[in-house]
């Protein structure tokens, strides 16, 4: 089948949508990890920022991440008509 | 869709929530009825069996009620799974016995380092929820080898495919079914083996039956007992040392604590003293190894002296009887005494002060922190494309009803998750304060019940010995074992056997719940992608489903073969198997879906490259296999072998891209393919959904 000029359009967005979102994740995980000693300097809730990064603050932009990546997707794919429907 | 199909998953979605509301009622009746049995003077053993075999007949019943011969049903539980309850069979299908009873353990012994697996074993779903999980949906056939056969072409990708699911999930499987034997041995007493072959009992009816759709709906069971199990002993040790019931979010101050702690062990001169006394150990065996002859003599007459000086020091009784005995039992026969040199040499180890637990890549100097922390990136590295790249884990988002429901699913997964795992660095923090303020200055005739109980039951998990003699417990005279965090945790907070209990049941459905997910994917690697889609693509849908069951009680046998064997590095296999996944699997997956250019021969170099590389240099620096003969190299850049994949994975990457830029692009019937695993719905799609 032929894919149309929106079809190339929906599939960029979902290319930006991703690489943001990867973005986010690299800095949480690998920037996060590179600095922890020097984030452990700075105390957040009572913890050493790195420590508590690594043992939660990470954990949740994970999820966050992954719940932003459904919603936006399912907005995307009404707006380009290439959704499957209601199924719940 | 149909309105009668939108009806039909709303209802079934609501008879779920309905079914498995009451099913959590039902077990947290079913604890408190055992708790107050206690109370009235049931047994300890009892409280094991009731909580053994009532979990596996539960789990067996939803196995014989889940039962199907159609192949779908078998596969992917008839794709009518909602985001919600995959979200939580994935969690149990991902957590493992080395999650559950494990993972605290190794945060309480190496602090912030053991955090690269807390954070590897999440951050891994992003990958799989941005870059795989809806893509494989839209594709939506049964297993991950079916991907890269239509994507790729041809039987080779394929079968690499399959070998590799079977590499990966087959030393994944030994290690869960150690497991269960030793959780079912720690809760009834019975042997080790009768251990194994209860749970395996357990496994089979549920998978044997149902596939897929027994093992999803069993996982969901499992997800809920292991979720409580693990929980209840943490909200009481939390109200015990911070006063609030949800610790997670409170216990800096306890770390604020424990570093205190920390500093005064170290400066504590009698803990210097017990420090001191290993040093000199293993320096004078070290010394004495060079001339063992010589060595041993001065051994003895050292400690001769030492009982000497101490009786006319008038040193209290104790020491003096602890000199007395080091004397008596001195080894007389060379190779004895050899032996025990070189496990003095080992307390170098233990005459370090302990290391602050927050603090990350403790080293000696710039250039061990470094490489600390290179192998923290590393192992964070390997942990999560290993994640987004083992089948068993992938397989399960296949089983949605549509694309958006495999995305809502994967924050689901990772929500139910991270539950446990931002719970074991708590547990971890609190079982230390609770061990280096109350164990740590107890006096050996008054340990604490749950120490001085653990110490009898296994030697391997904790181990407190008076080494300088002066009736006191020093944090230098403990050793534990990392299993003991969660296992001794119930006692550590007051609480009664039957959470304990509890907890083995927890730790139990975790190992049970992985292993019937894993068993199931190497079942369907060799019926479905090797004996239907290779061998025999006219079978009937009944004999593919039998062949798949029988194959699954003959690999099933073979794992709890093996696994009798007790090979040596479980924890090291597991590792290995993650970065095997990472390198075979990740890069043919995801160049597959994002760049229509990859080739089929593409992607067997790289998988192929990848795998090479990966093999090669565990080979090459694990001393498992250097010490079989396999010539030994030195590490690259200081890297642990366990993350082998961190460079399997780029290689991979990199040769998939040079060889398919070098081969002729895909036919359009790939790129069609590819285009439609992009899109959830287009009109006029080709379909390739299996049935």
């Amino acid at each position: 089948m032929q894919l149309s000029a929106k079809h190339h359009e929906y599939w960029r967005k979902n290319l930006v949508i991703t690489a943001v979102l990867l973005a986010v994740w690299f800095v949480a995980t690998f920037v996060e990890a590179w600095y922890a000693r020097e984030l452990n300097q700075i105390t957040f809730l009572g913890f050493p920022l790195g420590f508590y990064m690594s043992a939660q603050g990470s954990l949740i932009i994970y999820v966050v991440i992954i719940y932003i990546y459904a919603k936006y997707m399912r907005k995307l794919d009404l707006e380009y008509g290439v959704d499957e429907g209601e199924l719940e | 869709m149909s309105q009668t199909a939108t009806f039909s998953h709303r209802t079934f979605k609501s008879q779920l929530k309905k079914y498995y509301s009451f099913y959590t009622g039902g077990f947290i009746a079913f604890v408190i009825a055992l708790a107050v049995a206690e109370q009235l003077g049931m047994s300890r053993e009892w409280i094991g069996y009731w909580f053994l075999f009532a979990t596996i007949g539960l789990y067996a019943g939803i196995g014989i009620m889940s039962r199907t011969a159609e192949v779908a049903e078998y596969y992917v539980a008839g794709r009518r799974v909602p985001a919600f309850f995959n979200g939580m069979a994935t969690g149990a299908d991902w957590m493992s016995a080395a999650s559950f009873i494990g993972m605290a353990g190794t945060l309480y012994l190496s602090g912030f380092d053991g955090l690269a697996f807390v954070m590897g074993w999440t951050g891994g779903y992003c990958l799989v929820a941005l870059f795989l999980a809806p893509y494989l949906r839209k594709f939506g056939q049964f297993t991950i080898p079916d991907f890269l056969g239509a994507r790729y072409g041809g039987n080779i990708v394929r079968t690499i495919g399959i070998v590799s699911a079977i590499v990966c999930s087959f030393v994944y499987v030994v290690a869960q079914i150690y497991g269960v034997g030793l959780i079912t041995a720690r809760m009834t007493g019975l042997e080790f083996g009768v251990g194994v072959f209860v749970g395996l009992t357990g496994i089979l009816v549920c998978s044997m039956l149902g596939g897929m759709r027994a093992v999803t709906w069993t996982q969901v069971a499992q997800y809920l007992i292991l979720i409580i199990a693990y929980m209840t002993p943490v909200v009481w040790l939390g109200i015990k040392h911070t006063g609030i019931p949800v610790p997670q979010f409170a216990y800096g101050q306890t770390l604020q604590k424990l570093a205190e702690v920390e500093k005064k062990i170290t400066a504590d001169p009698k803990e210097a003293e017990v420090r001191k006394i290993f040093k000199d150990r293993a320096d004078a065996a070290n010394a004495g190894l060079k001339d063992p002859a010589k060595g041993m003599a001065e051994g003895r007459a050292a400690a001769e002296k030492r009982l000497a000086d101490a009786q006319t020091a008038n040193a209290p009784g104790p020491q003096i009887s602890a000199f007395q005995k080091a004397v008596t039992e001195y080894p007389t026969d060379p190779e004895k005494w050899k032996a025990a040199a070189t496990k003095d040499k080992g307390l170098a180890a233990r005459a370090a002060p302990p290391r602050p637990h927050a603090e990350p890549y403790v080293g000696k100097d710039e250039k061990a922190r470094d490489t600390a922390r290179l192998n923290f990136i590393g192992i964070v590295f390997c942990m999560m494309f290993g994640t987004a790249a083992l089948p068993h884990i992938l397989m399960r988002y296949y089983t949605t009803p549509s694309v958006q429901q495999a995305r809502e699913s994967v924050f689901w997964s990772l929500f139910f998750i991270f539950l446990l795992y931002f719970t074991a660095p708590c547990l971890a923090v609190l079982a230390k304060y609770d061990v280096y303020t109350n164990l740590v200055g107890s006096s050996f005739a008054s340990l604490p019940a749950w120490a001085a109980a653990w110490a009898k039951v296994d030697p391997t998990l904790l181990n407190i010995t008076d080494f300088n003699g002066d009736g006191i417990v020093q944090l230098a005279e403990i050793v534990i074992g990392g299993d003991l965090i969660v296992l001794a945790t119930p006692e550590i907070a007051g609480l009664p056997y039957v959470v304990s209990g509890l907890v083995a049941a927890g730790g139990l459905a975790a190992a049970l719940s992985t292993a019937d997910g894993l068993l199931l994917t190497i079942a369907n690697a060799l019926s479905h992608d090797l004996y239907y889609k290779m061998i025999d693509p006219s079978a009937s849908t009944t004999k593919r489903v039998t062949i798949s069951k029988v194959l699954l009680v003959v690999v099933a046998i073979i794992a709890a073969y093996v696994t009798s064997l007790k090979p040596g590095d479980i924890l090291f296999l597991v590792g290995a198997a993650f970065s095997l996944a990472a390198s075979a699997f990740f890069p043919p997956l995801v160049l597959g879906i994002f760049w229509k250019r990859a080739t089929k021969w593409g992607a067997i170099m790289g998988m192929s490259a990848g795998l090479a590389v990966c093999i090669y240099y565990m080979m090459r620096t694990y001393p498992f296999f250097t010490n079989m003969g396999v010539p030994k190299m030195d590490l690259w850049f200081g890297l642990n072998p366990i993350s082998a994949g961190m460079f399997g994975l780029p290689v991979g990457l990199l040769t998939i891209f040079i060889v398919s830029l070098l081969t002729p692009e895909p036919d359009r019937e790939t790129q069609e393919l590819v285009e439609h695993v992009r899109y959830p719905h287009l009109r006029g799609d080709i379909v390739t959904e299996a049935t």
